[in-house]
């Protein structure tokens, strides 16, 4: 065992890690360490070459391994110790970390720590597709990975089934590579990723969109042959006589993605079952005092921007917390998803003031009223010109002291105007 | 070299057990295998279940065959390296008529002689299995679990190591006898053997009807399985049966702990008539949870991590019951041609007994000379995640290639997927690797390793990428370069 240990341990080297890692370095934390998996680090950026990258944070729009590159160099010149093709096995309530790389086991003792994992792909069985069991069957994710990292094409042929954003991405990818891209297949009356993908990657390209389809079944032994798709009611139960046999030879699941906190939960930290992601409160503090979260297993962002500028929180949270001894949290506040709403982030406040909330819509809808609701009183009414799942809303609200004398909920809202 | 004195057609559990039963003689065994690895059929989808011997009639060749290969489970587990683990099982009754069945299942089985039976009352199953509901149940502290295909795996490599041939992605195509040797037309050339052993399952019909007309009719019925999520392994110790679905001869949608931690829920039975129609379907799915779910009520809905199927060999129709004892038996127009038909659960229990009987078969037909070399155990080092840290560490100081996880689900690394790869029977497909090291069988179901595996098939093995296959001789995964790359 070779033994460290550090005042901030970074685990995860995707753009959130390494945002936080910069930022902790930035806010005081001296010694900084950042652990990734892969002998690369930016995460999933390396392999999304298309552009968009940046628009919001910088104005410039870049493609992933561009925006990557940008983030590493800072973290290279701010001595931030980075260690890769390095695998967190576990850590315990002491914040002592085991990992593995081809030096050894190491063991390393953190003053706090920053989760950044990032996510794993929704497979076939997460939406029990049935059918045969071919090859030819691949996440989005590891169709990009294989033809942008490793210049492989895993197919000619191509259905896509979800309409998230990498799956549009790969529809005009694999266009480009010549595949045929038969048609995305989306469950729901909308798409689910952002609607300039939607025109950017489809409508360019007239590959068609079957809303409210679903893929019924998969058939071919040994390389899928073909899938059946079927239109679905309101209830998604499918509507007989609809069904639709597609010959092809491969199926990319776009189905969305799942916050990976397997460390999280061996450890006894608290998932919020609507984000997937650990509970924490407004800096970003999970339920295990010193441990916090950014990026992806934190909440599925969509942009690239807004995940960064809360994983820079979550970074100086962090210097802050191996800095200074931790305040005694005596009344928190709980923070609800009401009618309309899918999540919201923080889950709990620990301190009044100024709170930044990130929140998903249930569904699309037009213009409507955002409400947060403290108490029977309302905190907060402001007017949205629409609300999209696609679109995180950001907002900020300042949270009274009064609030915080005693312990209450706080709910967030979307109604009709 | 392609003269063989004993030539098994099937590299299932059967054909294996008997393979390795051989490779103690002195003979030229070969081994012919359709799949592009050995447990790709029935062998590979089953529930994994080391069978007691309470559920076949004393006089059946099932349940003769079931209780002397479970007695000779643990001694070949210790040589062979494959795990196996003796949870007992619980038969519930979920009323009080149920109980009925469970006092026959309990007279059937101390006639066959399975030790330690009882049938306790709902408060002692609770002890040990809180979240099970039953009204009562009996208890069989002989049933085990095993993983059905590393058992098959370690037979066959086992045998490989002692010079039994095996030739995979290598269909059986055609069969005649000339005088006293058989020809065998395969895909892959010709070859002769002084005997055949037809261990090919699903395909014993169609073996048969190659050198003559079958006398039997097969009926497969495909059970469909769900498999759960590690984080959920808590939920049950031992395997819980409900009372058996007599109209079908089968044993019921059952929940069982695995090996590694995964709960399975399965098998339906739906007889079919394509015996490769393997898949799985929406309205079995469902009812496999919700079978489950009255067994277990706190069963989690968004446990399932994967589905499959596996069909069983059966002789008799479901009008007739569905049960019908297995046929070891000699042709007796053809001798010299061995067959084993209808070979259904517990043939993976019944695999090594079975082996032992064909042994005596062949004794009786060629002499049988024991050769000193044989070597009875098969060298297995333990997973990376199983090992101590001290063990661990220990092995990355010699080779670094420990130390780089390459599946970070189950926390297999790059030494064990390479140490996959070379084994004895030369299976290069991504399942060959997956089944032996586990990578790819984790909640992400290969979303980070396959990539990996990949590059290490490429680099270590000089695989092309468009020869690289998921499963099977054509289940290849790519379709080349993208336009103008390279590697």
């Amino acid at each position: 065992m070779i033994y460290h240990s550090a005042d901030v341990v970074v685990i995860g080297g995707g753009p959130a890690g390494l945002a936080a890692a910069i930022s902790a370095k930035k806010s005081g934390a001296e010694h900084v360490v950042l652990l990734d998996r892969n002998s690369w680090l930016g995460g999933i950026l390396p392999q999304c070459i298309h552009d968009g990258f940046g628009v919001e944070e910088t104005g410039v729009s870049m493609t992933g391994p561009e925006y990557a590159e940008k983030y590493i160099e800072v973290a290279e010149k701010q001595d931030i110790v980075m260690m890769k093709e390095t695998v967190v096995l576990q850590f315990d309530k002491k914040l002592e970390i085991i990992a593995v790389n081809k030096t050894g086991l190491h063991q390393i003792k953190a003053s706090a720590i920053v989760l950044a994992m990032g996510c794993r792909e929704r497979t076939r069985w997460n939406v029990m597709i049935p059918g045969d069991r071919p090859s030819g069957i691949y996440t989005a994710g590891v169709a990009q990975a294989f033809i942008n990292l490793y210049n492989i094409m895993p197919g000619k042929n191509v259905i896509i089934l979800g309409s998230g954003d990498v799956g549009l991405i790969m529809a005009r990818r694999l266009k480009f590579e010549g595949a045929n891209v038969l048609g995305v297949v989306e469950v729901l009356p909308y798409v689910s990723g952002l609607p300039r993908n939607v025109v950017q990657c489809l409508e360019d390209y007239d590959i068609p969109l079957f809303l409210n389809h679903k893929v019924i079944c998969i058939n071919g032994r040994e390389r899928v042959e073909q899938v059946i798709i079927a239109q679905v009611d309101e209830k998604m139960n499918v509507i007989y006589g609809t069904e639709k046999k597609i010959g092809c030879d491969t199926l990319l699941l776009s189905l969305g993605l799942i916050p990976e906190n397997e460390l999280a939960k061996n450890v006894g930290i608290e998932i919020d079952s609507s984000t997937g992601g650990p509970t924490v409160n407004q800096y970003f503090e999970t339920t295990l005092s010193g441990v916090f979260a950014c990026g992806n297993c934190l909440q599925v962002y969509d942009t690239v921007d807004v995940l960064v500028n809360d994983a820079k929180n979550a970074g100086k949270s962090a210097a802050k917390n191996s800095v200074i001894q931790k305040k005694n949290k005596k009344v928190v506040t709980k923070v609800l998803p009401g009618r309309g709403v899918r999540y919201v982030v923080p889950q709990i406040i620990s301190e009044p003031g100024k709170v930044h909330f990130t929140l998903r819509a249930e569904k699309p809808r037009e213009s409507s009223v955002l409400y947060v609701i403290a108490d029977n009183k309302e905190l907060l009414k402001k007017r949205l010109p629409w609300a999209n799942p696609a679109n995180i809303i950001g907002i900020d609200i300042d949270i009274p002291s009064e609030l915080m004398i005693r312990t209450c909920n706080l709910e967030v809202m979307l109604g009709d105007c | 070299m392609n003269n063989f004195q004993v030539a098994i057609i099937g590299g299932g559990v059967i054909g294996s057990a008997i393979a390795r039963e051989l490779s103690k003689y002195k003979l030229d065994v070969a081994v012919f295998e359709m799949g592009s690895d050995v447990a790709s059929g029935t062998s590979k989808a089953n529930s994994g279940v080391v069978h007691s011997g309470i559920n076949s009639p004393s006089s059946s060749l099932k349940a003769r065959f079931c209780i002397e290969g479970n007695k000779m489970f643990q001694v070949l587990a210790n040589e062979l390296g494959f795990p196996l683990r003796w949870v007992g099982k619980y038969v519930i009754a979920k009323n009080e008529e149920e109980v009925y069945e469970l006092e026959r299942l309990k007279k059937v089985g101390i006639s066959n002689s399975v030790p330690g039976l009882k049938i306790i009352d709902r408060s002692e199953v609770k002890n040990e299995e809180p979240n099970v509901s039953c009204f009562k149940a009996l208890w069989v502290p002989t049933a085990g679990i095993t993983l059905p295909y590393q058992f098959t795996m370690a037979l066959a490599e086992n045998a490989a190591e002692n010079n039994v041939r095996f030739f995979l992605e290598t269909k059986v195509t055609g069969l005649k006898k000339q005088k006293n040797l058989f020809l065998i037309k395969t895909n892959n050339g010709d070859f002769q053997a002084e005997l055949v052993v037809n261990a090919a399952g699903l395909n014993c019909m169609e073996v048969v009807s190659m050198l003559e007309k079958p006398d039997f009719q097969l009926y497969p019925c495909r059970g469909e399985y769900l498999v759960l999520d590690k984080n959920y392994s808590s939920l049950i110790n031992s395997m819980i049966y409900p009372v058996p679905v007599k109209e079908l001869g089968v044993l019921g949608v059952h929940i069982s702990p695995t090996i590694e931690g995964n709960i399975l829920l399965g098998p339906s039975a739906e007889f079919i008539d394509d015996p490769y129609d393997k898949k799985t379907t929406d309205e079995t799915m469902k009812n496999l949870f919700q079978e489950a779910k009255e067994i277990i009520p706190s069963l989690p809905d968004k446990a399932v991590i994967n589905a499959y199927s596996g069909i069983r060999c059966k002789l008799a129709s479901p009008e007739s019951g569905g049960w019908a004892d297995y046929r070891i038996e000699e042709s007796k127009n053809m001798p010299g041609f061995i067959n084993l038909l209808g070979i259904e659960s517990p043939g993976l229990t019944a695999a090594p007994a079975i082996a032992k009987e064909i042994i005596k078969m062949i004794s009786c037909l060629i002499e049988l000379k024991k050769k000193n070399s044989f070597k009875s155990r098969r060298h297995r080092r333990k997973r990376f995640s199983e090992m101590s840290a001290e063990e661990q560490s220990t092995l990355i100081k010699k080779d670094e290639r420990w130390g780089r996880i390459v599946c970070r689900c189950e926390h297999v690394t790059e030494a064990e997927v390479i140490e996959a790869l070379s084994n004895p029977i030369g299976a290069n497909a991504i399942s060959s690797v997956k089944y032996r090291s586990r990578a790819g069988m984790g909640r992400c179901q290969g979303g980070f390793c396959t990539q990996h595996i990949v590059r290490i098939m490429e680099e270590h093995f000089n695989i092309d990428v468009t020869d690289i296959k998921l499963k099977s001789p054509n289940s290849n995964l790519f379709y080349g370069r993208n336009r103008g790359g390279s590697k």
